[in-house]
Order: structure tokens, then C-alpha cells, then sequence
């Protein structure tokens, strides 16, 4: 029992520097979670689809941009050709699977992303192949060692680098579903289909316009994670690590995206350091999904979902 | 009438003569099924195993067979992944001409530990090389289960004795701190016990540290190693995108790579490249050398590639799961070459085989004559001992390739024989087993 209950704040008094360095990893690894998990939200925010293959979506745009790069193609280029791509993905997507099954209950929906995830994970494959393929943007993944030296804190240039990707790419989405008009349209086709092509809002071009937008966060997510990882299959099971974040944050939230990435992030590092040896070890998967589950409880919509009202 | 019925029985006898030459050419055949995965989370790893016993089969083939009867094989897919795993091994046991498997490499622990009764049922040779279930190296319980040419118990122990040697000398071990990475399940398990033993012994401490499937997150193991427990040594046993992770986390928190030994599962090009200049110093173990400086590599590029008959892409020939696979070929036909001097060169059977690879015996003359001396250590299978005994060395990755060979490290039998045999007879015990007692 001491050990559960006493000696991991012991350990957090005795080395305030290290329980520092557990939070700020966390924290970073958190936001890389989170740039999964905006790609979920943008598509569940304008549509109300929970789209399972986002996952798939993250390890195509990866698998494509690494591709064309190593056929030769500038990475600039291979970066814009890669988004425009996954536009032709979104393309593709509304017009063979969304737009049949338009007004059909969301079940339907998610049933038929499983179907898209599936795929691309195989047609992703085919065309690329299932070696790793190592993917150097040129940030170094080490730390800063003279900050390193000067405070006894190990912050990783990698990781910092992630957590200003992932701001710019949630101040560019924020403004995007606030400021424009065709934020404020996806927002509205999410609430109801019907009552928005009733109002003459084209729910093609809006579908199409949102699986693009989530196709090339996907591209972000999957460039940055292919960095760490070397771009292979297992970049599509980084979804598994999002939901919990989703859970947290609200389906409908990017702010809670990335608050939910950080507490989750913080959360399972700091279980897993100071709670996980008297545990067996390797806690930290499945502690992100209780911290979800106990927040569902409370807040079955999410830190900053929107909340459930319904009308009977 | 009489005319008719002469037609027809004449034409009956051809065809029984055809179909009676059609089984004896389909029975010339020694059949494999082949159990891979190019697919999924572990298809990096898959892809050049696969690739290295099809072009095997073919080189043997193109060579004249094993003395003169030519191997088939069909290949089933699975995706690492158990269940897939029994199904596919259901699926092609037979081939599609009827002939019975003799022998499969399933390629996973898990698998391994799946189809022990079914291969038993079906008289298949299992050859699980270097990996679980080790106990299965007892011969007298595990009488159609081949480990050889090394265990997992027999490598910590070896690769014990190497970080023994960095230390000056086993006797320096007492007091140090040795840390295992281990993807958990029933493979990465494996060793604990080993280790613990060995630390017993020894006087090192012994750290577990954990990693889910598939290891895509670690930071927080990683700043256990290498800001808390700082350990003298660590070794990882991983697969697939875990280790290369496990090397990315150490570097960024400054643990240095040149004191994590990977195991042999753990010690691929697939492992390094990703990770870039992080992995430059990262050691890792083998019981086998790398390279295609071989004269068999040499035929096999000749006969097989220059055939325009490659499984994959030439440029993996030689590297280290493609030269793993070999091993794994290159004893399989020595067993079916040990057997063909007792039952003549037929295509002998499962029950055969396993006859044959309890007569294996590698030695130094032998691998030259294979094409292969240097390659790896001699090795002698008998009946008792279905693990043999060999050694392992350890490479050290510069950032390009595979450097630094040491020299080779042989196990501490005397460690794991003893609880290889206690294990096995449990296993026994349990399963109302009666150990054979003819076996030497």
C-alpha cells in the first residue's frame, strides 16, 4: 500500500527536476497525440462522422510524401504533391462512399470509414511497399544540451519542434472554422444534413472540402511521426493513441484536442514513471483510456465537447 | 460392343498410368509450408525472411535438389498475427498436390506455442530457430521440436558474458546494473528468468522495464534508464518499429546507444536505418556473421538472381534477417540430407525428418563445403539436445552497416540446461508426456 500511495510522492519530493522533465515529456508527447486526434475532430466537427480510418489517412499521406521524395522528387514538392493527393483521397472518398450513403444514421458512417481504413492500409502498401523508410526532416532528436547543462532539464529539439508544428496548425484550423464562411458551413452540416443543403449549403463541396483539410493534417501528423518512427504500417495504429485524447477533449473541440493531448500525454507518463513498476510496468497505454473513461463519466461530452441536448 | 470395351479400358489403364506418375512425381517432392508476414506492423521484419527461404528453396532446387529430389513449398500469409497464424498453417500443411508437409518455421513465439500439439498430430517437424519456446530444446519431451541452433536463455547468457568482458571480468558484474527493454508478451518474456538467475549469481542488479505493442511510445521507460536508474547496460529484446524507438528515446535523453546490446531479433538493418544517426554505437547480437561475402550468397545470386527468379530485391541478399533465414534453410536440408543416409535420398516424411535433424552435425568442414565457412559456428543437433550448441557475436552499427564483429561468446549451458530440463518435464508433467528414454 506504501508504495502505492506514499512512496511515488516521495520520489516526486525527492527529485522536483525529474518529476519536471517526466511532465514537460509528457506534455510533448501529448501534443504529438493531439495532432492525431485534430484530424478526427475536423471530420467529426463537419460532418458528425467518427472516421476510423484517420489513422490509415496519417500512414498513406506519410507513406506517399517519403515515396515521392525518395523517387527523386524535391521535398517541397513532394510536400505539395502529397496534400494534393490526399485532396484527391477526399475526392474520392465523397464521391464512392459519403455521398451514397448521405442521411444514413452514423453507424453507417463509421462502418463504411473501417472500410476506407482497411483500404488504404492494403492500397498504401501495394503501391509503396511494407519496408520501414527512414524519414530525416532535418531536426536533430536530442536535447538541448546547453539549456540541458545549464538547468539539469533534458528537452528534446524534436519534440519542441512538434509543439510549435502542431500551434501553428491549430491557430490556422481555429481561424478556419471561426473567421471564414466556409468554417461556419461546416459547422452547420454538422449539425443537421437536411437543414443545411435545405439552406443551400453544398454538402459535397463541404464534405470534400473537410476530408482534405483532415487528409492534410494527417500529412502533418504522419511526417512528424514518421520522423520518429521511420515511415511504416505501424504509423496507422497511432490512432489508438488519440482516441483517449478525443474522449477527453470533446469530439467537436480542437482546443480540446490538444488539451486533452497534454493532460493525457502528462497523465501516462507520470503514472508510468512513478506508479508503473508497482503495477507490473507498461501501464501507460491503458491508463490513458481510465483517465478517458473516468472523465466520461463526468463529462460524457468531453472537456470542451459540445453538450448533448436532446429534444424528446 | 467388344470394340468399345477395349477402347474404354484402355484408355482407363492410361489414365491410372498417368495419375500413378503424377503421384510419384508429386511424392519426389519434399513440401513446406511456408508461414510468412509481409503484411502489418511486422512486415519490415517478415519481408526478407520470406525472401531468403524462397530463394533458398530455388537455389537448392536449381543445384540438383537434396540429393536429387527437389523441394515445394506454398506460402500463406498471416500478418504476425496467432489466430491467422493456426489458420494459415491448417490451410497449407497439405500441399495442393497432396503431399504432406514436413517440416514449419512459423516465424513467432506465439505461433510456436500454437501449433506444438497440431505439428505433433500432423508428424511435422516445428523449428522454431531463436526463438520461443526454448524448454522445447529438450529432445526427450519435445521429440518433433527443434530450437537449434540457439535459445533465447542461451543468448542472455552469452550476451551476459560479453557485457561481463566490457566490465573486465564476470566477477566485475557484482553491483552493476543491468536493465531489460522487452516487448511485452510471451517472446519478450522469455529471458526474465534467465536473467534473474544470472543476476543471482552474479551480484548485478536486474531492471524490467516493459513496452506494449508495438512500442510506438517509451519516453517514459526511457526516463527511468536514463535519468533514474542509469543503468551499465541495457538490453532490448524488440520487434518491429519497438527497437528503433527504444534507440530514437535513449539518444534523446542522452543514454548512450553504445551500451544497449539488442538481441538477435533486435539487430537488423530494418532497427538502425530508421533511427539514423542515433543508432551509430548500438550493438547487437547474431549467430550468424552479415555480408554476402559468401560462396553460397555468390551462387544463389548467380543461379537465382542471374535466373531472373529473385523473391525480392537483390540488394537484400546478405543482410542480417535474409542471412537468418538461411540458417534456418541451410539446417533444414542438412536434416533432410541426415535422413536421406538412413531412409535413402526419397522424399522422406515429418517423422523422418525429425530423425534427420537429430543427426545434424555441422562442423567446420562442412559449412566450407556449404559454401558457408566463418558463417557461423558448427553445430550438432542430437536427440536429447534439439537446441545443439553454438555461439553468438556481437555487431556494432557505424550508421551504414553492420561493423566490429567481436569474437564469438558461447552460452553458459551450464546455467540453462538445468532449467531447460526442469521446464520441460513440468511441461511433461502437465501434459501427461513420458519423456523418451532412448535418447543420448
Amino acid at each position: 500500500m506504501q508504495a502505492f500511495l506514499i512512496d511515488p510522492f516521495v520520489m516526486m519530493y525527492d527529485a522536483p527536476l525529474f518529476f519536471v522533465e517526466v511532465l514537460v515529456s509528457g506534455l510533448m508527447s501529448g501534443v504529438m497525440y493531439a495532432l492525431v486526434a485534430l484530424g478526427f475532430v475536423l471530420i467529426y466537427k463537419a460532418s458528425g462522422v467518427f472516421n476510423f480510418a484517420q489513422g490509415a489517412m496519417v500512414l498513406f499521406a506519410a507513406l506517399t510524401f517519403v515515396g515521392l521524395w525518395e523517387l527523386g522528387v524535391n521535398p517541397w514538392l513532394s510536400l505539395i504533391l502529397s496534400a494534393l493527393v490526399m485532396i484527391g483521397v477526399a475526392f474520392s472518398v465523397e464521391r464512392v462512399v459519403l455521398r451514397p450513403l448521405v442521411n444514413q444514421d452514423p453507424i453507417i458512417f463509421f462502418m463504411a470509414t473501417i472500410g476506407i481504413t482497411y483500404f488504404l492500409d492494403g492500397f498504401g502498401q501495394t503501391i509503396w511497399g511494407s519496408e520501414v523508410r527512414p524519414l530525416d526532416i532535418g531536426i536533430p532528436n536530442e536535447p538541448f544540451m546547453d539549456f540541458a547543462d545549464w538547468s539539469g532539464l533534458y528537452i528534446n529539439k524534436f519534440d519542441v519542434f512538434a509543439a510549435v508544428v502542431c500551434s501553428i496548425l491549430v491557430a490556422l484550423l481555429a481561424g478556419f472554422f471561426t473567421k471564414t464562411k466556409i468554417g461556419r458551413a461546416l459547422r452547420a452540416v454538422a449539425d443537421d444534413h437536411q437543414a443545411a443543403l435545405s439552406v443551400g449549403i453544398p454538402l459535397k463541396t463541404i464534405w470534400t472540402i473537410v476530408w482534405s483539410v483532415a487528409g492534410i493534417a494527417g500529412l502533418a501528423a504522419g511526417i512528424l511521426w514518421g520522423s520518429k518512427l521511420g515511415v511504416q504500417f505501424t504509423l496507422s495504429l497511432i490512432a489508438f493513441k488519440a482516441l483517449p485524447v478525443l474522449i477527453l477533449g470533446g469530439f467537436t473541440s480542437i482546443p480540446g484536442a490538444i488539451i486533452g493531448g497534454l493532460i493525457i500525454g502528462a497523465g501516462e507518463k507520470i503514472a508510468e514513471v512513478y506508479w508503473g513498476e508497482v503495477m507490473g510496468g507498461a501501464i501507460e497505454d491503458w491508463f490513458a483510456y481510465v483517465v478517458a473513461l473516468i472523465f466520461l463519466l463526468f463529462r460524457p461530452q468531453g472537456l470542451f465537447g459540445e453538450k448533448i441536448i436532446e429534444r424528446v | 460392343m467388344k470394340n468399345i470395351m477395349k477402347k474404354i479400358t484402355i484408355v482407363m489403364l492410361i489414365g491410372v498410368v498417368f495419375s500413378l506418375t503424377g503421384l510419384a512425381q508429386a511424392a519426389e517432392k519434399i513440401y513446406i509450408p511456408l508461414l510468412t508476414y509481409t503484411t502489418g506492423p511486422y512486415a519490415p521484419g517478415g519481408i526478407p525472411l520470406d525472401q531468403a527461404f524462397r530463394d533458398y528453396f530455388k537455389y537448392v532446387n536449381a543445384t540438383g535438389g537434396v540429393n536429387g529430389v527437389e523441394l515445394e513449398w506454398e506460402t500463406c500469409e498471416y500478418g504476425y498475427n496467432t489466430d491467422r497464424g493456426v489458420e494459415c498453417y491448417e490451410r497449407i500443411k497439405k500441399s495442393k498436390s497432396g503431399n504432406m508437409g514436413v517440416a514449419v518455421f512459423p516465424l513467432s513465439t506465439g505461433v510456436t506455442y500454437a501449433l506444438l500439439p497440431r505439428t505433433q498430430a500432423d508428424g511435422m517437424v516445428l523449428h522454431s530457430m531463436g526463438y520461443g519456446r526454448t524448454d522445447a530444446s529438450d529432445g526427450r519431451v519435445f521429440s518433433h521440436v527443434f530450437t537449434a541452433p540457439m535459445t533465447y536463455w542461451s543468448q542472455v547468457t552469452a550476451i551476459t558474458k560479453y557485457i561481463g568482458e566490457q566490465m573486465g571480468g564476470m566477477n566485475n558484474l557484482k553491483g552493476k546494473k543491468i536493465a531489460l527493454v522487452y516487448h511485452n508478451s510471451a517472446y519478450g518474456k522469455e529471458p526474465i528468468k534467465t536473467l534473474e538467475v544470472l543476476a543471482e549469481k552474479y551480484g548485478f542488479k536486474f531492471l524490467k522495464y516493459p513496452v506494449n505493442h508495438p512500442g510506438l511510445e517509451q519516453k517514459s521507460t526511457w526516463l527511468k534508464i536514463g535519468r533514474q536508474t542509469k543503468p551499465d547496460f541495457t538490453i532490448i529484446f524488440g520487434w518491429g518499429v519497438m527497437t528503433q524507438t527504444s534507440i530514437k528515446e535513449a539518444k534523446a535523453i542522452g543514454y548512450p546507444v553504445s551500451k544497449i546490446i539488442g538481441n538477435w531479433w533486435s539487430a537488423s538493418e530494418n532497427d538502425t536505418r530508421p533511427a539514423g544517426s542515433a543508432s551509430v554505437g548500438y550493438k547487437a547480437a547474431g549467430f550468424h556473421t552479415i555480408g554476402k561475402q559468401y560462396p553460397l550468397h555468390a551462387g544463389i545470386v548467380d543461379k537465382v538472381y542471374g535466373a531472373g527468379n529473385g523473391s525480392g530485391e537483390k540488394s537484400v541478399v546478405g543482410e542480417v534477417l535474409y542471412n537468418r533465414a538461411l540458417v534456418n534453410g541451410l539446417i533444414f536440408t542438412e536434416a533432410i540430407r541426415a535422413a536421406q543416409k538412413k531412409y535413402g535420398n526419397i522424399a522422406i516424411n515429418g517423422k523422418q525428418l525429425a530423425w534427420g535433424y537429430e543427426h545434424v552435425n555441422l562442423t567446420e568442414a562442412r559449412l566450407n563445403e556449404l559454401g558457408l565457412g566463418g558463417f557461423m559456428k558448427p553445430l550438432k543437433i542430437t536427440c536429447a539436445n534439439h537446441e545443439g550448441a553454438n555461439s553468438l557475436l556481437i555487431h556494432e552499427w557505424d550508421g551504414k552497416n553492420w561493423v566490429n564483429p567481436s569474437k564469438w561468446y558461447s552460452p553458459m549451458y551450464d546455467v540453462t540446461r538445468p532449467m531447460i530440463e526442469a521446464s520441460a518435464a513440468a511441461y511433461a508433467k502437465e501434459k501427461g508426456i513420458t519423456p523418451r528414454s532412448n535418447c543420448n
